[in-house]
């Protein structure tokens, strides 16, 4: 993690320290500001020369810098707080800790040890990230800089080797060249198509002059998926800088992010990010001195999930409903107001800088040959290391599960090593992977030979205790609310096969509802227009296929393995367990519970609605299966 | 707030014809004009969208299809506390509905209803705060909660709620002179 910012110096020395504390959503919430207060405060108080500022005069200075940065992706662990040189990592650091922190590690040069990561595998505490399964396991290039780097300041990004690659790109290249090197690094989007990221540059490239655009897709709509979020948070202006390429790239002159409302730390940042590149002549007129010019606005979605698809973006941008349009034309052959436009993923913005940074060559060197480079994930759901990750393509989920996620939790959080009972990857359009896909190379091609897809790359692992037909009702309540109405398979076959779910959950299905779903589920992906709808019923066609034997008991015995399915529970009362307390019959609204004090109570199935009343109430916890 | 001061149709529109103004009047902005109302109203009120629809010279319906099509925007005024509960993925598999169910028990409220009479909280689900890491997640007004519990859920809207109570019996005692 440690990179040539400043001079490597041990305690005394001269040289600037750097206290980097993380404010990405997660430690934020945790408390990241009051742990970075709390440093100012006591810094001050030690006497120590505090530095605000990373510049360069200022590291060649006696000090300490207290800076914040992006997400570090270790969000269970947050607030993060990393000291630099020595590169020591705290975890779950409370502004209580930072007095310690500030007398043992700044003043006399020792390590707090209570406050590093304990590897849960070995039990050993870890120093830093080079010791952190977690960290050691991944390849980090779009998220190299985000957890280093203070995201509002442009002068660190710049330092940083930040916009080199765009003044490469508009004073060293003209637009086939840098399109020729996009082609040949092999670059596929990742906002989930995975459409090569080259060929959508070059046909919009070669339309006609006039008016062109560039949108960036930040509209990062799948639920549990949060890369583009951590990486607008902690590197916004590689964001710009890939806009600006692509900009260069097609002869576009006016740019338009559009992220979601929901992540109001990032557009924040963002709106920070435009001012100061406008303030220093990166964005605006004549940019480094080639006479072209380029505009950019930040634009706040609405909460529509359709707007992640480009056509319905456009409409959005236009000031309409997000819906989308059949296509041919493709945007990049009329897009924007009618005009030839690009649209990328915030992700695929951020490797641009990089492919122009170090050539197309080079970048193919991670991943596989038909997936090339890195891909971020968010690994999360129960799995011990949740966050945000980075691992070239080709890495097994095996790899990223059990060894950078640390192994399967249980019910009670700690790791049950039997646990693993699938991963959803891919979200609301994506599909479901068993143990038997431990060993599959994540990639788009593998994915996509299982019936699922890398999506934007959201990781939801499940144990054991997950019922999957409840999994995938999740998904289709969630597609179903946002399909946008246009194409009337996805409007109303969405509804029906919740519907047919909600059957199969509360015990009403049959072995013919399941026929009908699979059957529903294939009319619905022909008959619908955009990628939403088509990709709809994926969650349910996965699991029927790899988990029909947890739908068949719903159907066929009328009970859900897992007991998470509350219409099919059958509480009954464990006679060992009971006191005949009755506090469980008072409770019970419908008067289901009968018996005599001090002896073990009943429950009449016939009368019970499955509230859960009973279980609540007994102290005795003798109310079971529900 | 504008809607704790009664207002006027006249101050009403006034603020309205600000926003439109800083968006040049163009209906290509209507999305961020009508989160700029929102921002002001805390919802989009009725005669507001009638407004907006003449004064950018589009149909009404127009304005009305983008107001009821993204979920962002609301129709009806909405609690002084807006308590979010995230239902995205991450957050549904670490059994975020428990809390949800808990939330609207406490405060008496169902998904057809989500604000109390008082118009102290509103209570609703929200897609991925994209927080995944600390899920289950819980956001009142701004301010994120990870790794809720149903306990600690409804243990914050009850101090809220005393707060609240708290500090109107302290204006009451004042007279009401302290009222904003």
């Amino acid at each position: 993690m440690f990179k040539d910012g400043g001079t490597v110096n041990g305690n005394g020395k001269k040289g600037v320290r750097r206290i980097i504390i993380c404010a990405g959503t997660g430690c934020v919430a945790n408390g990241a500001y009051k742990v970075y207060d709390a440093f100012v405060e006591q810094i001050r108080a030690a006497g120590l020369p505090l530095v605000v500022e990373m510049r360069k005069e200022n590291q060649k200075k006696d000090g300490v810098a207290v800076t914040k940065s992006g997400c570090q992706g270790f969000c269970q662990m947050g607030p993060l707080v990393t000291v630099m040189p020595e590169n020591i990592l705290y975890t779950k650091v409370r502004p209580e800790d930072v007095k310690e922190i500030v007398s043992a590690t700044l003043q006399m040069g020792m390590v707090v040890d209570r406050l590093l990561y304990v590897d849960p595998a070995t039990a050993r505490r870890c120093t830093g990230p080079a010791e952190i399964p977690f960290y050691q396991r991944q390849q980090r290039f779009v998220l190299r800089d985000c957890g280093f780097i203070d995201p509002e300041s442009l002068e660190e990004y710049i330092e940083h080797g930040g916009y080199k690659a765009a003044r490469r790109a508009y004073l060293e290249m003209t637009p086939a060249q840098i399109v020729e090197e996009v082609t040949r690094s092999g670059l596929r989007g990742r906002g989930g198509g995975g459409f090569p990221t080259g060929r959508k540059w070059e046909a919009a490239r070669q339309q006609p002059g006039g008016k062109k655009y560039v949108i960036c897709n930040a509209d990062e709509g799948d639920p549990g998926a949060f890369m583009n979020r951590s990486v607008m948070e902690g590197n916004p202006h590689s964001v710009i800088e890939g806009l600006m390429i692509a900009a260069r790239a097609i002869g576009a002159d006016e740019a338009v992010v559009y992220v979601r409302t929901e992540y109001p730390l990032a557009v924040k940042r963002l709106r920070r990010a435009v001012e100061d590149a406008e303030k220093a002549g990166l964005l605006g007129d004549n940019l480094f001195g080639s006479g072209l010019g380029l505009r950019c606005q930040i634009m706040e979605g609405a909460g529509a999930f359709v707007c992640g698809e480009e056509t319905a973006m456009i409409a959005s941008i236009e000031g309409h409903r997000g819906m989308p349009r059949p296509k041919p034309p493709f945007p990049a052959q009329s897009g924007l107001w009618g005009r030839p436009t690009i649209i990328n993923n915030v992700e695929t913005l951020a490797h641009v800088v990089r492919i122009i940074n170090e050539g197309g060559a080079s970048f193919r060197r991670l991943g596989t040959q038909g997936s090339p480079g890195t891909k971020t994930f968010a690994l999360t759901g129960h799995v011990a290391n949740t966050g945000l990750i980075e691992v070239p393509f080709g890495t097994t989920l095996r790899e990223v599960v059990l060894n950078i996620g640390g192994g399967v939790t249980g019910k009670d959080g700690t790791i049950d090593p039997e646990g693993f009972k699938a991963v959803q990857i891919g979200g609301p359009s994506g599909g479901c992977l068993t143990k038997d896909h431990l060993d599959l190379p994540l990639d788009f091609d593998s994915l996509k030979s299982v019936g699922a897809m890398v999506g934007s790359g959201g990781l939801v692992v499940m144990n054991r205790n997950t019922c999957m037909v409840s999994v995938a009702r999740f998904f289709m309540d969630f597609t179903q609310r946002e399909s946008c109405g246009k194409c009337v398979l996805c409007r109303e076959g969405t509804r029906q096969m919740l519907s047919l779910m909600d059957d199969i959950m509360e015990g009403r299905g049959t072995p013919q509802t399941l026929e009908l779903l699979a059957k529903l589920g294939g009319a619905v992906q022909k008959g619908s227009l955009c990628g939403l709808g088509k990709t709809a019923p994926n969650p349910v066609l996965s699991t029927l296929r790899y988990f029909r034997d947890e739908y068949e008991a719903h159907v066929n015995h009328k009970c859900c393995p897992t007991g998470q399915c509350k219409a099919l529970a059958k509480p009954w009362i464990n006679p060992e367990k009971c006191k005949g307390c009755g506090l469980c019959a008072r409770k019970c609204a419908v008067n289901a519970i009968t018996g005599e004090k001090r002896k073990p109570y009943h429950i009449d199935q016939e009368k019970c609605i499955k509230c859960g009343a009973c279980a609540e109430a007994c102290k005795f916890a003798a109310v079971e299966g529900i | 707030m504008l809607l704790d001061e009664a207002p006027t149709q006249g101050r009403k529109f006034e603020k309205v014809c600000a926003i439109l103004d800083r968006n040049g009047r163009q209906p290509s902005r209507l999305i961020p004009i009508l989160q700029a109302v929102q921002e002001e109203y805390r919802y989009l009120p009725e005669e507001v969208l009638t407004f907006v629809a003449t004064s950018l010279n589009v149909p009404p319906a127009r304005v009305f299809g983008v107001a009821t099509f993204y979920a962002h925007f609301a129709l009806k005024p909405k609690g002084k506390y807006v308590v979010r509960l995230c239902d995205g993925t991450a957050c549904h598999v670490k059994q975020s509905i428990p809390i949800l169910e808990a939330l609207r028990n406490k405060l008496g409220l169902s998904e057809q209803k989500p604000t109390t009479p008082d118009m102290l909280f509103t209570v609703e689900t929200v897609a991925c705060l994209g927080a995944c890491g600390l899920a289950p997640v819980m956001v009142i007004n701004e301010e994120v909660h990870g790794q809720m519990t149903p306990e600690a859920a409804v243990r914050l809207v009850e101090e809220i709620a005393k707060k609240e109570t708290d500090g109107a019996t302290a204006r009451a005692s004042d007279g009401g002179a302290n009222h904003v």
